[in-house]
């Protein structure tokens, strides 16, 4: 086993040493050779993650590619990584987003620019850390260390409002952690180990569970962001960068999602099935109620933000409904969601650079004088708004196809999307791109260039290519996911319950 | 070449073809978009033809392409069914598609977006025919709403033009709220039926009619009709039936070529096929039936009421095709499924012929829309002219015209029919052929004859269309005279006039009463009889026409030709004056029985405002303002009291030892 590479641990560090090793490129003088620098090292931690694809075996629902390594013995802490069905295209996803998030900042930013680049590459191995993180504290610090650069990016290269944005992420996101942290102490104190492997096998009183779930659910719930713990996200995504809207939403959403899948429904299943109810009351009223605010939004980051709050509301629906279209649904839906999300705040910045302005009303008849960044704008738009072919459609598909087996009005509520979810995407569609040029800004805007037609482009043959042809993500998750619900199908009681 | 390679190719060409002209459109010649998107659909056509052939020869397949994904033991796949329902949709499409190409070369001929254009039907194609040749829901809804997407595309073709880009965001969430309805009913066909595969879940239906489902808790409904009704509620988005029908009559707004293909011939049959397709669902509910049939009544009469007070030439043609489309409908409510096909087909042609002519006439009158201005055509453009009657005499029903026998066929089938509703669908569908006449008519007799009234038009400016902007010159000149179209347009003309008249004859007796339909369409004789009744009484088609002269439906229609004739042409100052007589019932049809303020207030502003409130009272006031800014206010408050005890001075701090020391000193006595 020694003689293989460690490989999950070569795709946290590598992006880490690299953003290091950006940082010691300095200032600005030589920022040209920070964001080459910035692109060899994301295509490397790429290139890094790659071999958990290649080598990853479809067959087996378990952790693979396992690293384990004592690292505080007095504490029983090890340094425990590996991955499954569910992180591997996770960990793909952070480390594609990666190299999106450095080729979409490459003239756009222009202070510190070292900085910025660094931060996104370590940031970009935190997380692939708390995506296949075995031992609770080395997840624990990987999910609070990851917050860093998070901050950073918005407090730095961030818009006027940025320190309230921050705050408030910072706050939020932190107080929900605390109660986790709480909850790994106690588990530590059942068994002796920070093991999320003997975590699972530990049988556990419902009123405990119901107090780890919630513990846990303070965590994962603001990171998703669930409603009513959501209310940072459309703040911290109108300051941030483009780049830091990108994984802020790509990404980082993810994390609470994942976690829930990770910790919360498997250490605490009979809690999860009891609170079944509860959780997906929450989806259904992000699905719904957020898609009615999103209609309300007159900025458009924040429309996106809060579109992206209701199409998180698909991923925490299709889970708790404990069943392998929903689930299943859940993580595709969670890619596809990377890539359109990203893709839309993408667009936002193109024009964001060019305009200054993210109100709607600041435009109109954008496609007059960009036609070609209208083309992918409303294929954008049309994923988001959940359109067959595109990988918009899959996850809501499989998650409405899922709930339908449950409950018809879970069906019914989150069908609504199919209207509302249209309604506000493409009425800022209509509002942004089509009539008549609508003031002097947008009749001087230039199509977009090459570095952008590239990004969008990629992530427009993602979005299609997933769309026409799932398979590829499912087929990595089956095995996983099946593991995963027959574990949650046995109680964790202890004998006498 | 297999067979499957064809059928692959059949939706691909058109893709491929629509794929480079659109992605590179900018960088080719001109020429080049219709060449290769009409090279791609020409031949999608001819093999198509040869499908069809091929399964008149008996050979049926249904396979898979490639798995989509699985997912918890549910395999998703794209794949085809090819038998005669599809074949002949197929056939259909690409004929329909084809003239359209040919045409728009003449239609589009100045438009900056011309290679765009080509791109938009081409992938309209594409997507109706993966809509028509799937063998499982998934596919069908990849299809339904794939074309949605081109026609929004295309209604907001002219996307300067503000009513455009409102009618296709209209077209779209109104299509969207029938697909929420098709998408629940597909949740629900996989759920109690196991599969999404056509043929499973056919096999498996029969065993289900008895079974019910509560969707609302404590009460019992029929599993089938509640599957069948959700269905249907995507047919009614697609195929426009009332209340969602409101996004047909705007579409328009897109060019005419598309209103021909998209909004008349094709995609808007897209519920009528589907429904057909369901054949072996909706046998097992009459229920649905019954719901399907009034539906379908309702817009067939009162859509077509709409028709008649029209002036835009193209919205009389709009509103004729959701009365045809109510017919279709209809006659599925009457289980004459293959009637409705029937019909359908039948409508493709005239109906496509006749927005085409109307398109030829908006060209020579350079895009004023408005008949009142139009008049004597005939004289300057014969072949629209001819052409534009033979679409006319169709569509009114005139013995040996195609549309006579699927519209005469429809009549006779709902008048067997005894489900509940049938005798309401019977009066609407014999009043409707009046009304359809009369509109028709009155459309004919003011464009191509009568007076020149583009003469006096032209000079001073008359009422054009509020809806085309003061952006483009339209209206001919003064001293301008109209003019017949170049061969690219009439060519089509001819091309769909020749099936509008014998289509009809021709395929009356394999469609309707051969077995032409067997094994596809399923039809239980013994609950609905309609059209074993109707097969009984059918002795060829010759014989059919000859017993139309005789029939309610010929001399109903035969005087609402007279009296627009008389209306139009001898007395002009009737219709005024009723129209000033009966202002009331004007005003309802001029408001179109008000559905579209109704929408737009209740849902639309509705919507605007619930959105607006959730955010400002539910997000900033409640959730930010109480709570997250609240705990903030709360702490920072408690700190400025906690911080009163750090005053800096030395004796307080001393005081609060003393006393600490004393608490203490107690505590530890005691114990």
């Amino acid at each position: 086993m020694m003689t293989e590479l460690p490989i999950i641990s070569l795709a946290i560090w590598v992006p880490i040493l690299a953003g290091i090793l950006v940082l010691f490129t300095g200032d600005d003088r030589r920022a040209c050779l920070a964001r080459w620098l910035a692109l060899a090292g994301s295509i490397a931690g790429f290139l890094a993650t790659l071999p958990l694809y290649t080598g990853f075996d479809f067959a087996n629902g378990g952790f693979q590619f396992q690293e384990r390594l004592s690292w505080i013995p007095a504490f029983n802490i090890h340094y425990h990584l590996g991955v499954d069905g569910i992180s591997v295209p996770l960990i793909l996803l952070t480390s594609f987003m990666t190299m999106v998030v450095v080729v979409a900042g490459w003239e756009v930013i222009e202070k510190r620019v070292a900085q910025y680049m660094a931060s996104f590459l370590i940031m970009s191995g935190l997380m692939i850390g708390v995506f296949s993180a075995l031992d609770t504290i080395l997840y624990y610090v990987f999910w609070e260390a990851m917050l860093i650069p998070m901050f950073l990016v918005i407090g730095i290269w961030g818009g006027p409002n940025r320190v309230y944005a921050t705050i408030k992420f910072f706050l939020y996101t932190l107080l929900g952690s605390l109660l986790m942290l709480v909850a790994f102490i106690y588990l530590y104190h059942q068994t002796d180990s920070f093991s999320l492997t003997d975590y699972y096998q530990l049988p556990l009183a419902l009123p405990v569970q119901i107090l780890i779930f919630f513990a846990f659910f303070m965590a994962f719930a603001v990171k998703i962001p669930m409603w009513p713990v959501h209310t940072w996200l459309p703040d911290a995504h109108v300051e941030a960068p483009t780049g830091g809207s990108v994984v802020l939403a790509a990404i980082m959403l993810k994390l609470g999602a994942y976690s829930f899948l990770r910790f919360a429904m498997p250490i605490a299943p009979d809690a999860s099935h009891y609170l079944a109810g509860f959780m997906i009351t929450l989806s259904l009223i992000s699905i719904v109620y957020i898609a009615f605010v999103a209609l309300a939004q007159r900025d458009m980051k924040k429309l996106i933000a809060y579109s992206s709050i209701s199409h998180m509301g698909f991923v925490t629906l299709g889970m708790f409904i404990f069943n392998p279209l929903g689930l299943e649904g859940a993580i595709v839906q969670m890619i596809s969601h990377g890539f359109i999300s990203a893709a839309m705040f993408l667009c936002v910045g193109v024009l964001y650079d060019r305009v200054h302005s993210r109100e709607i009303s600041a435009y109109g008849g954008v496609v007059n004088t960009m036609p070609t960044f209208a083309a992918f704008a409303v294929l954008f738009a049309m994923a988001n708004a959940g359109l067959p072919g595109t990988s918009g459609f899959v996850g809501e598909f499989l998650v409405i196809l899922g709930s339908m087996q449950v409950n018809f009005w879970y069906a019914f509520l989150a069908a609504l999307t199919l209207i509302f979810g249209a309604a506000y995407t493409l009425w800022m569609v209509k509002r942004v791109f089509f009539g008549e040029v609508a003031n002097a800004h947008v009749a001087e805007l230039k199509d977009i260039n090459k570095r952008e037609f590239l990004i969008l482009g990629v992530l427009a043959v993602l979005v299609l290519g997933f769309g026409l042809y799932p398979a590829p993500i499912t087929e990595m998750t089956n095995a996983t996911v099946t593991q995963l619900l027959s574990h949650m199908a046995h109680s964790k009681l202890p004998a006498g319950f | 070449m297999t067979m499957q390679t064809i059928y692959l190719l059949i939706p691909t060409l058109p893709l491929m073809a629509a794929a480079i002209v659109g992605l590179f459109g900018r960088q080719l010649p001109r020429a080049s978009a219709h060449w290769l998107t009409i090279l791609g659909v020409a031949a999608s056509f001819v093999l198509s033809a040869y499908v069809f052939k091929h399964v008149l020869d008996g050979h049926v397949f249904n396979g898979s392409v490639y798995t989509w994904l699985i997912s918890g033991g549910t395999t998703f796949e794209v794949g085809f069914l090819i038998d005669k329902l599809s074949a002949t949709m197929m056939v259909v499409v690409t004929f329909v598609s084809l003239m359209v190409h040919i045409y728009t070369i003449g239609y589009m001929e100045e438009d900056p977006g011309y290679s765009r254009f080509f791109s938009y039907i081409s992938l309209f194609t594409f997507s109706m025919l993966m809509l028509v040749m799937s063998n499982n829901f998934m596919q069908l809804f990849f299809g339904w709403e794939a074309v949605g997407l081109v026609s929004y595309l295309l209604i907001g073709f002219w996307y300067k033009r503000p009513t455009a880009i409102y009618a296709n965001l209209k077209a779209f969430l109104v299509n969207r709220v029938g697909d929420f309805g098709f998408l629940l009913g597909i949740g629900m066909v996989l759920f109690f039926l196991g599969s999404l595969d056509y043929a499973a879940v056919f096999s498996v239906a029969p065993q289900m009619a008895g079974n019910t489902v509560q969707v609302i808790p404590g009460v019992d409904w029929s599993l089938m009709t509640v599957i069948c009704i959700l269905l249907f509620i995507g047919a009614m988005g697609k195929s426009a039936q009332v209340p969602l029908h409101v996004w047909l009559p705007d579409s328009m707004e897109g060019p005419t070529p598309i209103s021909a293909l998209i909004h008349a011939a094709t995609m808007v049959t897209a519920g009528i096929f589907m429904v057909a397709r369901m054949s072996p669902l909706y046998e097992l509910s009459t229920t649905a039936l019954s719901f399907v049939l009034i539906i379908g009544a309702i817009t067939a009469l009162f859509m077509g009421f709409l028709g008649i007070i029209q002036n835009d030439i193209k919205r009389v043609v709009a509103y004729s095709t959701l009365s045809q489309l109510g017919y279709m409908t209809v006659a599925l409510g009457a289980s004459a499924y293959s009637v409705a096909m029937f019909h359908l087909m039948t409508h493709a042609f005239f109906k496509a012929l006749l927005f085409l002519a109307a398109g030829s006439v908006i060209m020579a009158m350079h895009h004023d829309q408005d008949i009142r201005n139009m008049g004597g055509l005939r004289k300057y453009m014969p072949i629209t002219w001819i052409t534009s009657l033979i679409g006319s005499l169709a569509l009114i029903g005139t013995p040996l015209f195609s549309g006579f026998y699927s519209k005469d066929s429809i009549i006779e089938a709902v008048k067997f029919s005894d489900i509940a509703g049938s005798g309401f669908a019977y009066f609407a569908v014999l009043t409707g052929v009046f009304v359809t006449a009369f509109y028709s008519f009155r459309m004919y007799f003011l464009v191509f004859h009568g007076k020149e009234r583009w003469m006096e038009a032209a000079h001073h400016d008359a009422a054009h269309d509020d809806a085309h902007g003061h952006d483009e010159h339209h209206g001919l000149a003064p001293h301008e005279k109209p003019h017949e179209q170049k061969w690219v347009v009439t060519l089509p003309l001819v091309l769909l006039a020749i099936p509008s008249v014998v289509i009809g004859y021709i395929a009356i007796e394999p469609m309707l009463f051969g077995d032409f339909f067997k094994g596809v369409i399923h039809v239980d004789q013994a609950a609905h009889p309609a059209m074993s009744v109707l097969a009984s009484h059918f002795h060829g088609a010759a014989a059919m026409a000859l017993h139309g002269l005789q029939t309610w439906p010929f001399w109903l229609a035969l005087s609402g030709v007279a009296l627009s004739w008389f209306f139009y042409m001898k007395r002009p100052d009737i219709p005024a004056a009723i129209k000033q007589r009966f202002d009331l019932i004007y005003r309802i049809l001029d408001n179109k029985y008000g559905f579209d303020s109704f929408n737009d207030k209740f849902f639309a502003a509705g919507s605007r405002w619930l959105g607006n409130r959730l955010w400002q009272i539910g997000d900033v006031k409640l959730i930010d303002g109480a709570v997250v800014n609240g705990t903030a206010r709360l702490i920072g408050r408690l700190s400025g009291i906690i911080r009163q005890l750090q005053s800096g001075l030395i004796y307080h701090y001393a005081f609060a030892m003393i006393i600490g020391a004393f608490l203490l000193l107690t505590f530890f006595m005691k114990v």
